[in-house]
Protein backbone atom coordinates (compact mmCIF):
# COMPACT_ATOMS: atom_id res chain seq x y z
CA UNK A 1 0.00 0.00 0.00
CA UNK A 2 1.22 3.27 -1.05
CA UNK A 3 2.43 5.34 2.42
CA UNK A 4 0.72 8.66 2.58
CA UNK A 5 2.82 11.40 4.49
CA UNK A 6 1.14 14.31 7.09
CA UNK A 7 2.26 16.52 3.61
CA UNK A 8 -0.06 14.68 1.01
CA UNK A 9 -2.84 15.32 3.15
CA UNK A 10 -2.59 18.76 3.80
CA UNK A 11 -1.39 19.31 -0.38
CA UNK A 12 -4.79 17.22 -0.92
CA UNK A 13 -7.22 19.23 1.46
CA UNK A 14 -5.57 22.70 -0.58
CA UNK A 15 -5.74 21.10 -4.04
CA UNK A 16 -9.31 20.08 -3.04
CA UNK A 17 -10.18 23.79 -3.31
CA UNK A 18 -10.82 25.54 -6.51
CA UNK A 19 -7.58 27.21 -7.60
CA UNK A 20 -6.08 25.07 -5.05
CA UNK A 21 -4.77 22.37 -7.06
CA UNK A 22 -2.03 24.16 -8.40
CA UNK A 23 -0.14 23.91 -5.62
CA UNK A 24 1.38 20.74 -7.15
CA UNK A 25 2.86 22.96 -10.28
CA UNK A 26 4.67 25.51 -8.63
CA UNK A 27 8.31 25.71 -9.38
CA UNK A 28 9.37 28.26 -6.70
CA UNK A 29 10.75 30.80 -9.10
CA UNK A 30 9.70 33.59 -7.05
CA UNK A 31 7.41 35.51 -9.69
CA UNK A 32 4.48 35.58 -6.83
CA UNK A 33 6.47 37.02 -4.08
CA UNK A 34 8.43 39.66 -5.88
CA UNK A 35 5.59 40.62 -8.12
CA UNK A 36 3.20 40.87 -4.40
CA UNK A 37 2.88 44.33 -3.05
CA UNK A 38 2.67 43.27 0.43
CA UNK A 39 5.27 40.28 0.45
CA UNK A 40 7.09 42.31 3.15
CA UNK A 41 4.13 42.29 5.53
CA UNK A 42 3.52 38.58 5.59
CA UNK A 43 5.59 36.44 7.72
CA UNK A 44 5.59 33.97 5.10
CA UNK A 45 5.84 35.27 1.46
CA UNK A 46 3.43 33.67 -1.49
CA UNK A 47 6.14 31.24 -2.66
CA UNK A 48 7.09 30.72 0.95
CA UNK A 49 3.64 29.08 1.96
CA UNK A 50 3.41 26.62 -1.26
CA UNK A 51 6.63 25.31 -0.50
CA UNK A 52 5.89 25.26 3.97
CA UNK A 53 2.30 23.66 2.56
CA UNK A 54 4.14 21.02 0.64
CA UNK A 55 6.25 20.34 3.02
CA UNK A 56 3.43 19.36 5.62
CA UNK A 57 3.81 22.46 7.77
CA UNK A 58 -0.36 22.79 8.42
CA UNK A 59 -0.46 24.80 11.27
CA UNK A 60 2.54 27.00 10.68
CA UNK A 61 0.81 27.49 6.85
CA UNK A 62 -2.96 28.31 8.27
CA UNK A 63 -1.93 30.30 11.65
CA UNK A 64 0.30 32.80 8.93
CA UNK A 65 -0.33 36.58 8.74
CA UNK A 66 0.46 35.99 5.44
CA UNK A 67 -2.98 35.38 3.30
CA UNK A 68 -4.98 37.88 5.26
CA UNK A 69 -2.53 40.42 3.85
CA UNK A 70 -3.35 39.54 0.67
CA UNK A 71 -5.30 42.03 -1.21
CA UNK A 72 -6.63 40.02 -3.95
CA UNK A 73 -4.75 42.29 -6.57
CA UNK A 74 -4.39 39.24 -8.87
CA UNK A 75 -1.10 40.18 -10.24
CA UNK A 76 0.65 37.19 -9.06
CA UNK A 77 -1.85 35.23 -10.76
CA UNK A 78 -1.23 37.01 -13.95
CA UNK A 79 1.82 36.67 -13.81
CA UNK A 80 2.92 33.13 -13.25
CA UNK A 81 4.80 31.67 -15.53
CA UNK A 82 2.89 28.05 -14.35
CA UNK A 83 -0.63 29.54 -14.16
CA UNK A 84 -1.26 28.39 -10.58
CA UNK A 85 -4.08 30.84 -9.77
CA UNK A 86 -2.41 31.76 -6.68
CA UNK A 87 -4.85 34.75 -5.16
CA UNK A 88 -7.59 31.54 -5.21
CA UNK A 89 -4.48 29.74 -3.51
CA UNK A 90 -4.76 32.27 -0.72
CA UNK A 91 -8.79 31.67 -0.16
CA UNK A 92 -8.36 28.83 -0.13
CA UNK A 93 -5.92 28.71 2.55
CA UNK A 94 -8.19 31.49 4.23
CA UNK A 95 -11.04 29.16 4.30
CA UNK A 96 -9.06 26.44 5.80
CA UNK A 97 -7.60 28.41 8.52
CA UNK A 98 -10.78 29.59 9.76
CA UNK A 99 -12.40 25.92 9.22
CA UNK A 100 -9.34 24.14 11.40
CA UNK A 101 -9.72 27.48 14.16
CA UNK A 102 -5.82 28.47 13.36
CA UNK A 103 -6.61 32.17 11.52
CA UNK A 104 -4.20 34.28 12.47
CA UNK A 105 -4.82 36.75 15.94
CA UNK A 106 -2.09 38.91 14.96
CA UNK A 107 -4.76 40.51 12.19
CA UNK A 108 -7.91 42.30 12.60
CA UNK A 109 -8.75 40.97 8.60
CA UNK A 110 -10.80 37.52 9.86
CA UNK A 111 -12.86 40.04 11.74
CA UNK A 112 -13.44 42.56 9.24
CA UNK A 113 -14.64 39.17 6.63
CA UNK A 114 -16.46 38.28 9.26
CA UNK A 115 -18.59 41.17 10.56
CA UNK A 116 -18.96 42.00 6.35
CA UNK A 117 -20.16 38.25 5.46
CA UNK A 118 -23.08 38.57 8.52
CA UNK A 119 -24.03 41.67 7.30
CA UNK A 120 -24.67 40.57 3.80
CA UNK A 121 -26.08 37.14 5.43
CA UNK A 122 -28.99 38.83 6.82
CA UNK A 123 -29.83 41.81 4.60
CA UNK A 124 -28.59 40.86 1.23
CA UNK A 125 -26.60 43.86 1.00
CA UNK A 126 -23.75 45.85 2.44
CA UNK A 127 -24.97 48.67 4.24
CA UNK A 128 -21.46 50.47 4.79
CA UNK A 129 -21.82 52.51 7.82
CA UNK A 130 -23.48 50.11 9.87
CA UNK A 131 -20.67 47.41 8.94
CA UNK A 132 -17.78 49.80 9.34
CA UNK A 133 -18.74 51.03 12.81
CA UNK A 134 -19.64 47.31 13.78
CA UNK A 135 -16.56 46.23 12.95
CA UNK A 136 -14.23 48.89 14.67
CA UNK A 137 -16.48 48.82 17.49
CA UNK A 138 -16.26 45.08 18.32
CA UNK A 139 -12.37 44.95 17.18
CA UNK A 140 -10.81 48.36 18.62
CA UNK A 141 -13.40 51.01 20.08
CA UNK A 142 -10.62 53.82 20.17
CA UNK A 143 -10.04 53.35 16.56
CA UNK A 144 -13.42 53.90 15.74
CA UNK A 145 -12.64 57.25 17.64
CA UNK A 146 -9.94 58.12 15.27
CA UNK A 147 -12.06 57.45 12.24
CA UNK A 148 -14.91 59.95 13.03
CA UNK A 149 -13.34 62.95 11.05
CA UNK A 150 -12.99 60.21 7.65
CA UNK A 151 -16.91 59.42 8.94
CA UNK A 152 -17.38 62.88 9.25
CA UNK A 153 -16.92 64.10 6.32
CA UNK A 154 -18.15 61.23 4.13
CA UNK A 155 -21.28 62.28 5.97
CA UNK A 156 -20.90 66.34 5.01
CA UNK A 157 -20.64 64.67 1.37
CA UNK A 158 -23.63 62.73 1.43
CA UNK A 159 -22.00 59.30 1.28
CA UNK A 160 -22.98 57.76 4.37
CA UNK A 161 -26.49 55.92 4.33
CA UNK A 162 -27.74 54.73 7.70
CA UNK A 163 -30.67 53.07 6.05
CA UNK A 164 -29.76 50.03 4.43
CA UNK A 165 -30.98 48.61 1.02
CA UNK A 166 -33.48 46.06 1.15
CA UNK A 167 -34.30 43.14 -0.96
CA UNK A 168 -38.26 42.32 -1.51
CA UNK A 169 -39.38 40.26 1.03
CA UNK A 170 -39.66 37.64 -1.38
CA UNK A 171 -35.74 38.04 -2.11
CA UNK A 172 -34.63 37.79 1.21
CA UNK A 173 -36.35 34.36 1.90
CA UNK A 174 -34.97 33.06 -1.61
CA UNK A 175 -31.36 34.16 -0.50
CA UNK A 176 -31.44 32.90 2.76
CA UNK A 177 -32.32 29.20 1.63
CA UNK A 178 -30.03 29.18 -1.01
CA UNK A 179 -26.92 30.42 1.54
CA UNK A 180 -28.48 27.90 3.98
CA UNK A 181 -28.20 25.40 1.02
CA UNK A 182 -24.95 26.33 0.59
CA UNK A 183 -23.63 26.08 4.39
CA UNK A 184 -25.50 22.83 4.47
CA UNK A 185 -23.39 21.57 1.35
CA UNK A 186 -20.23 22.46 3.38
CA UNK A 187 -17.25 24.30 2.07
CA UNK A 188 -16.55 24.54 -2.24
CA UNK A 189 -14.08 21.53 -2.15
CA UNK B 1 -30.88 52.50 -28.27
CA UNK B 2 -28.64 49.86 -26.88
CA UNK B 3 -29.69 47.57 -24.00
CA UNK B 4 -28.26 46.05 -21.25
CA UNK B 5 -29.20 44.45 -17.50
CA UNK B 6 -27.84 47.00 -15.15
CA UNK B 7 -25.72 45.64 -11.43
CA UNK B 8 -25.12 48.54 -9.76
CA UNK B 9 -22.84 46.69 -6.55
CA UNK B 10 -24.02 48.17 -3.19
CA UNK B 11 -21.79 50.66 -3.40
CA UNK B 12 -22.78 53.02 -6.37
CA UNK B 13 -26.87 52.11 -5.43
CA UNK B 14 -26.78 53.37 -2.46
CA UNK B 15 -23.61 53.39 -0.54
CA UNK B 16 -20.47 55.54 -0.57
CA UNK B 17 -20.34 55.66 -4.78
CA UNK B 18 -23.92 57.09 -4.90
CA UNK B 19 -22.33 59.34 -7.68
CA UNK B 20 -21.10 56.75 -9.59
CA UNK B 21 -24.21 55.50 -10.27
CA UNK B 22 -25.79 58.65 -10.83
CA UNK B 23 -23.21 60.24 -13.12
CA UNK B 24 -23.26 56.27 -14.98
CA UNK B 25 -26.62 56.87 -15.67
CA UNK B 26 -26.53 60.37 -16.71
CA UNK B 27 -23.59 59.68 -19.18
CA UNK B 28 -25.08 56.68 -20.75
CA UNK B 29 -28.18 58.41 -21.12
CA UNK B 30 -25.99 60.82 -23.72
CA UNK B 31 -24.19 57.62 -25.42
CA UNK B 32 -27.99 56.21 -25.61
CA UNK B 33 -27.46 53.35 -23.41
CA UNK B 34 -30.36 52.33 -21.74
CA UNK B 35 -29.33 50.46 -18.03
CA UNK B 36 -32.31 48.18 -16.76
CA UNK B 37 -31.24 47.55 -13.38
CA UNK B 38 -31.92 43.70 -12.38
CA UNK B 39 -34.65 43.52 -10.51
CA UNK B 40 -33.91 42.43 -6.66
CA UNK B 41 -30.46 41.55 -7.12
CA UNK B 42 -28.38 41.25 -4.03
CA UNK B 43 -25.12 42.40 -2.87
CA UNK B 44 -22.05 40.42 -4.45
CA UNK B 45 -20.03 39.54 -1.73
CA UNK B 46 -17.35 41.11 -2.78
CA UNK B 47 -13.72 39.77 -1.54
CA UNK B 48 -14.83 39.00 1.79
CA UNK B 49 -17.33 36.50 1.46
CA UNK B 50 -14.63 34.68 -1.63
CA UNK B 51 -12.14 34.88 1.23
CA UNK B 52 -13.21 32.49 3.80
CA UNK B 53 -16.94 31.85 2.93
CA UNK B 54 -16.16 30.54 -0.71
CA UNK B 55 -19.11 28.25 -1.57
CA UNK B 56 -21.21 30.93 0.10
CA UNK B 57 -19.65 33.31 -2.51
CA UNK B 58 -20.18 31.55 -5.33
CA UNK B 59 -23.89 30.99 -4.30
CA UNK B 60 -24.25 34.86 -4.09
CA UNK B 61 -23.23 35.76 -7.46
CA UNK B 62 -24.90 32.64 -8.77
CA UNK B 63 -28.06 34.24 -7.31
CA UNK B 64 -27.72 37.08 -9.78
CA UNK B 65 -26.53 35.47 -12.68
CA UNK B 66 -29.57 33.33 -12.34
CA UNK B 67 -32.06 36.31 -12.60
CA UNK B 68 -30.04 38.30 -15.22
CA UNK B 69 -30.25 35.15 -17.64
CA UNK B 70 -33.78 35.56 -17.31
CA UNK B 71 -33.42 38.60 -19.65
CA UNK B 72 -31.00 37.54 -21.52
CA UNK B 73 -28.85 40.92 -21.88
CA UNK B 74 -25.24 41.20 -21.04
CA UNK B 75 -24.95 42.40 -17.52
CA UNK B 76 -23.37 45.69 -16.81
CA UNK B 77 -21.50 46.56 -13.17
CA UNK B 78 -19.34 49.72 -12.94
CA UNK B 79 -17.80 48.28 -10.23
CA UNK B 80 -14.52 46.52 -9.66
CA UNK B 81 -15.57 44.35 -7.36
CA UNK B 82 -18.71 43.02 -8.57
CA UNK B 83 -17.11 42.45 -12.16
CA UNK B 84 -14.22 40.61 -10.83
CA UNK B 85 -16.71 38.40 -8.79
CA UNK B 86 -19.33 37.77 -10.79
CA UNK B 87 -16.60 36.87 -13.67
CA UNK B 88 -14.88 34.57 -11.25
CA UNK B 89 -18.17 32.75 -10.67
CA UNK B 90 -18.53 31.92 -14.34
CA UNK B 91 -15.50 30.96 -15.15
CA UNK B 92 -14.95 28.80 -11.93
CA UNK B 93 -18.71 26.75 -12.16
CA UNK B 94 -17.13 26.17 -16.13
CA UNK B 95 -14.19 24.45 -14.71
CA UNK B 96 -15.11 22.92 -11.83
CA UNK B 97 -17.97 20.38 -12.42
CA UNK B 98 -18.13 19.81 -8.66
CA UNK B 99 -18.43 23.17 -8.09
CA UNK B 100 -21.37 23.82 -10.50
CA UNK B 101 -23.11 20.38 -8.71
CA UNK B 102 -22.89 21.68 -5.21
CA UNK B 103 -24.21 25.80 -6.56
CA UNK B 104 -26.64 24.05 -8.51
CA UNK B 105 -28.06 22.40 -5.35
CA UNK B 106 -27.82 25.34 -3.46
CA UNK B 107 -29.65 27.51 -5.93
CA UNK B 108 -32.51 24.95 -6.66
CA UNK B 109 -32.80 25.45 -3.17
CA UNK B 110 -34.07 28.97 -4.18
CA UNK B 111 -36.24 28.06 -7.04
CA UNK B 112 -33.50 29.07 -9.51
CA UNK B 113 -31.46 27.62 -12.07
CA UNK B 114 -28.46 28.73 -13.87
CA UNK B 115 -26.58 27.93 -17.06
CA UNK B 116 -23.62 29.92 -17.69
CA UNK B 117 -24.51 31.82 -20.57
CA UNK B 118 -24.87 35.88 -19.06
CA UNK B 119 -21.66 37.56 -20.18
CA UNK B 120 -20.65 39.96 -17.49
CA UNK B 121 -19.18 42.96 -18.53
CA UNK B 122 -17.17 46.37 -17.06
CA UNK B 123 -19.15 49.71 -17.26
CA UNK B 124 -15.92 50.75 -19.07
CA UNK B 125 -16.01 47.94 -21.82
CA UNK B 126 -19.39 49.14 -22.80
CA UNK B 127 -18.43 52.70 -22.96
CA UNK B 128 -15.36 52.08 -25.24
CA UNK B 129 -15.89 48.74 -26.90
CA UNK B 130 -19.89 49.18 -27.75
CA UNK B 131 -20.23 52.52 -28.56
CA UNK B 132 -16.54 53.87 -29.05
CA UNK B 133 -13.56 56.34 -28.78
CA UNK B 134 -15.48 58.29 -31.87
CA UNK B 135 -18.70 58.43 -30.99
CA UNK B 136 -17.68 59.65 -27.45
CA UNK B 137 -15.47 62.02 -29.02
CA UNK B 138 -18.73 63.47 -30.84
CA UNK B 139 -20.68 63.86 -27.79
CA UNK B 140 -18.27 65.79 -25.97
CA UNK B 141 -19.75 69.69 -25.84
CA UNK B 142 -16.62 71.01 -23.38
CA UNK B 143 -12.83 70.09 -24.52
CA UNK B 144 -11.18 69.38 -21.23
CA UNK B 145 -8.38 71.25 -22.88
CA UNK B 146 -5.30 69.40 -21.99
CA UNK B 147 -6.47 68.77 -18.04
CA UNK B 148 -3.58 66.63 -16.83
CA UNK B 149 -5.30 63.01 -15.47
CA UNK B 150 -3.78 60.03 -13.82
CA UNK B 151 -5.68 57.18 -15.43
CA UNK B 152 -6.55 54.96 -11.98
CA UNK B 153 -7.42 51.57 -13.56
CA UNK B 154 -6.58 49.19 -9.94
CA UNK B 155 -6.43 46.09 -9.70
CA UNK B 156 -9.95 44.54 -10.31
CA UNK B 157 -10.82 45.17 -13.50
CA UNK B 158 -8.44 44.59 -15.79
CA UNK B 159 -7.10 41.29 -13.86
CA UNK B 160 -6.96 38.01 -13.23
CA UNK B 161 -8.69 36.78 -16.73
CA UNK B 162 -7.98 38.51 -19.92
CA UNK B 163 -10.32 41.08 -20.20
CA UNK B 164 -10.66 43.95 -22.46
CA UNK B 165 -7.62 45.65 -21.69
CA UNK B 166 -4.10 44.85 -20.93
CA UNK B 167 -3.78 43.01 -17.24
CA UNK B 168 -0.48 45.31 -16.19
CA UNK B 169 -0.88 48.07 -19.07
CA UNK B 170 -3.96 49.14 -19.65
CA UNK B 171 -4.69 51.87 -22.51
CA UNK B 172 -8.88 52.08 -22.40
CA UNK B 173 -9.17 54.76 -19.79
CA UNK B 174 -5.40 57.19 -21.29
CA UNK B 175 -7.76 57.06 -24.68
CA UNK B 176 -10.93 57.99 -23.20
CA UNK B 177 -9.56 60.44 -21.51
CA UNK B 178 -7.45 61.95 -24.28
CA UNK B 179 -11.18 61.72 -26.43
CA UNK B 180 -12.42 63.78 -23.92
CA UNK B 181 -9.71 66.57 -24.69
CA UNK B 182 -7.57 65.59 -21.48
CA UNK B 183 -4.37 64.57 -21.35
CA UNK B 184 -3.47 61.02 -19.39
CA UNK B 185 -0.15 61.10 -18.21
CA UNK B 186 1.88 58.66 -17.76
CA UNK B 187 1.18 56.87 -14.51
CA UNK B 188 3.40 53.71 -13.90
CA UNK B 189 1.46 52.94 -10.94
CA UNK B 190 -2.28 52.68 -12.83
CA UNK B 191 -2.80 49.29 -12.25
CA UNK B 192 -1.16 48.66 -8.88
CA UNK B 193 -3.56 48.38 -5.83
CA UNK B 194 -4.83 50.83 -3.69
CA UNK B 195 -5.01 48.42 -0.41
CA UNK B 196 -9.06 47.77 -1.29
CA UNK B 197 -10.83 46.27 2.43
CA UNK B 198 -7.41 46.39 3.93
CA UNK B 199 -8.18 49.91 4.52
CA UNK B 200 -10.36 48.84 7.56
CA UNK B 201 -8.84 46.37 9.03
CA UNK B 202 -5.20 46.77 8.71
CA UNK B 203 -4.96 51.15 7.71
CA UNK B 204 -1.48 51.58 7.86
CA UNK B 205 -0.89 48.98 5.27
CA UNK B 206 -3.53 50.53 3.07
CA UNK B 207 -2.60 54.07 3.39
CA UNK B 208 0.99 53.50 2.26
CA UNK B 209 -0.32 51.82 -1.20
CA UNK B 210 -1.78 54.84 -2.08
CA UNK B 211 0.50 57.23 -0.92
CA UNK B 212 2.76 55.54 -3.42
CA UNK B 213 0.33 55.73 -6.06
CA UNK B 214 -0.45 59.36 -5.44
CA UNK B 215 3.49 60.02 -5.41
CA UNK B 216 3.38 58.69 -9.11
CA UNK B 217 0.29 59.95 -10.06
CA UNK B 218 1.95 63.70 -8.92
CA UNK B 219 5.75 63.37 -10.41
CA UNK B 220 4.25 62.99 -13.31
CA UNK B 221 2.38 65.96 -13.58
CA UNK B 222 -1.18 65.31 -12.73
CA UNK B 223 -3.78 67.95 -11.60
CA UNK B 224 -6.57 65.01 -10.58
CA UNK B 225 -7.07 61.56 -10.81
CA UNK B 226 -10.03 59.23 -12.26
CA UNK B 227 -11.19 55.60 -11.77
CA UNK B 228 -13.77 53.19 -12.55
CA UNK B 229 -13.84 51.55 -9.38
CA UNK B 230 -15.90 52.35 -6.37
CA UNK B 231 -13.68 51.27 -3.55
CA UNK B 232 -10.79 52.90 -5.06
CA UNK B 233 -12.39 56.04 -5.09
CA UNK B 234 -13.13 55.86 -1.65
CA UNK B 235 -10.04 54.93 -0.91
CA UNK B 236 -8.18 57.51 -2.69
CA UNK B 237 -10.73 60.52 -1.97
CA UNK B 238 -11.83 59.72 1.55
CA UNK B 239 -8.25 58.98 2.82
CA UNK B 240 -6.63 61.33 1.78
CA UNK B 241 -6.28 63.19 4.45
CA UNK B 242 -5.31 60.22 6.85
CA UNK B 243 -2.34 59.74 4.27
CA UNK B 244 -1.43 63.21 4.68
CA UNK B 245 -1.82 63.06 8.41
CA UNK B 246 0.53 59.74 8.69
CA UNK B 247 3.19 60.95 6.23
CA UNK B 248 3.01 64.79 6.55
CA UNK B 249 2.50 65.50 2.93
CA UNK B 250 0.05 67.87 1.30
CA UNK B 251 -1.72 66.10 -1.51
CA UNK B 252 -4.92 67.64 -2.89
CA UNK B 253 -5.65 65.52 -5.62
CA UNK B 254 -9.35 65.44 -6.45
CA UNK B 255 -10.32 62.02 -7.55
CA UNK B 256 -13.35 61.74 -9.92
CA UNK B 257 -15.23 58.77 -11.48
CA UNK B 258 -14.55 58.17 -15.11
CA UNK B 259 -18.03 58.81 -15.64
CA UNK B 260 -17.60 61.81 -13.79
CA UNK B 261 -15.10 63.34 -15.82
CA UNK B 262 -16.95 62.16 -19.34
CA UNK B 263 -20.30 64.05 -17.66
CA UNK B 264 -17.98 67.41 -17.14
CA UNK B 265 -17.27 67.21 -20.38
CA UNK B 266 -20.64 66.00 -22.34
CA UNK B 267 -21.99 69.67 -20.36
CA UNK B 268 -23.94 67.95 -17.76
CA UNK B 269 -25.10 69.37 -14.21
CA UNK B 270 -22.65 69.16 -11.11
CA UNK B 271 -25.89 67.30 -9.54
CA UNK B 272 -26.07 65.14 -12.30
CA UNK B 273 -22.81 63.67 -11.68
CA UNK B 274 -22.76 64.62 -7.84
CA UNK B 275 -19.18 66.08 -7.87
CA UNK B 276 -20.18 67.44 -4.34
CA UNK B 277 -19.80 64.00 -2.91
CA UNK B 278 -16.15 64.27 -3.61
CA UNK B 279 -14.07 64.64 -0.55
CA UNK B 280 -11.50 66.36 -1.66
CA UNK B 281 -13.09 69.47 -3.65
CA UNK B 282 -12.90 69.48 -7.37
CA UNK B 283 -13.78 72.73 -8.35
CA UNK B 284 -10.11 73.83 -8.17
CA UNK B 285 -9.00 71.71 -10.93
CA UNK B 286 -13.25 71.84 -12.87
CA UNK B 287 -14.34 75.50 -12.42
CA UNK B 288 -13.22 76.08 -15.90
CA UNK B 289 -15.37 73.51 -17.39
CA UNK B 290 -18.51 73.94 -15.61
S1 LIG C 1 5.03 32.51 -9.54
FE1 LIG C 1 3.94 30.53 -9.67
S2 LIG C 1 5.54 29.00 -10.03
FE2 LIG C 1 6.58 30.87 -9.33
S3 LIG C 1 6.78 30.60 -7.09
FE3 LIG C 1 4.86 31.73 -7.44
S4 LIG C 1 3.27 30.13 -7.57
FE4 LIG C 1 5.25 29.10 -7.81
S1 LIG D 1 -3.21 38.77 -5.04
FE1 LIG D 1 -2.48 38.71 -2.91
S2 LIG D 1 -0.69 37.37 -2.93
FE2 LIG D 1 -1.12 37.94 -5.05
S3 LIG D 1 0.21 39.70 -5.46
FE3 LIG D 1 -1.79 40.51 -4.80
S4 LIG D 1 -1.62 40.78 -2.58
FE4 LIG D 1 0.07 39.45 -3.21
Amino acid sequence: MEKRTRADTFVEEISASPGGEGICLCIQCGTCTASCPNADRMDHTPSQLIAMARAGMKEEVLSSNAMWHCLSCYLCTVRCPRGIKQTDLMHALECLAIREGLSSGRTRTPAMYRSFNDFVYSLGSLPEFGFMTWFYMLTNPLRAFRMIPVALSLLRHGRLSIKARRLTPEGTSQLKAILDKAESLGGAS
Amino acid sequence: MRYYTYFPGCSSSEGGAKAYGWSTQAVSKVLDIELIELDDWNCCGSTPYSSIEELASFCLSARNLALAEKRGLDLVTPCSSCYVILNRTNSHLKEYPQLKAKVDEALAAGGLEYHGTVRVRHLLDVFVNDIGYDEIRAKVKINLGGLKVAPYYGCQMVRPRPSFDHPENPQSLDKLIAGLGGEPVPFPLKSRCCGGSLIISEEALALELIRKIFDSALSNGAECLVTPCPLCQTNLDAYQSRVNHKFKANFNLPVLFFTQLMGVAFGLSDEDLGLKTCIVPTERVLAKYL
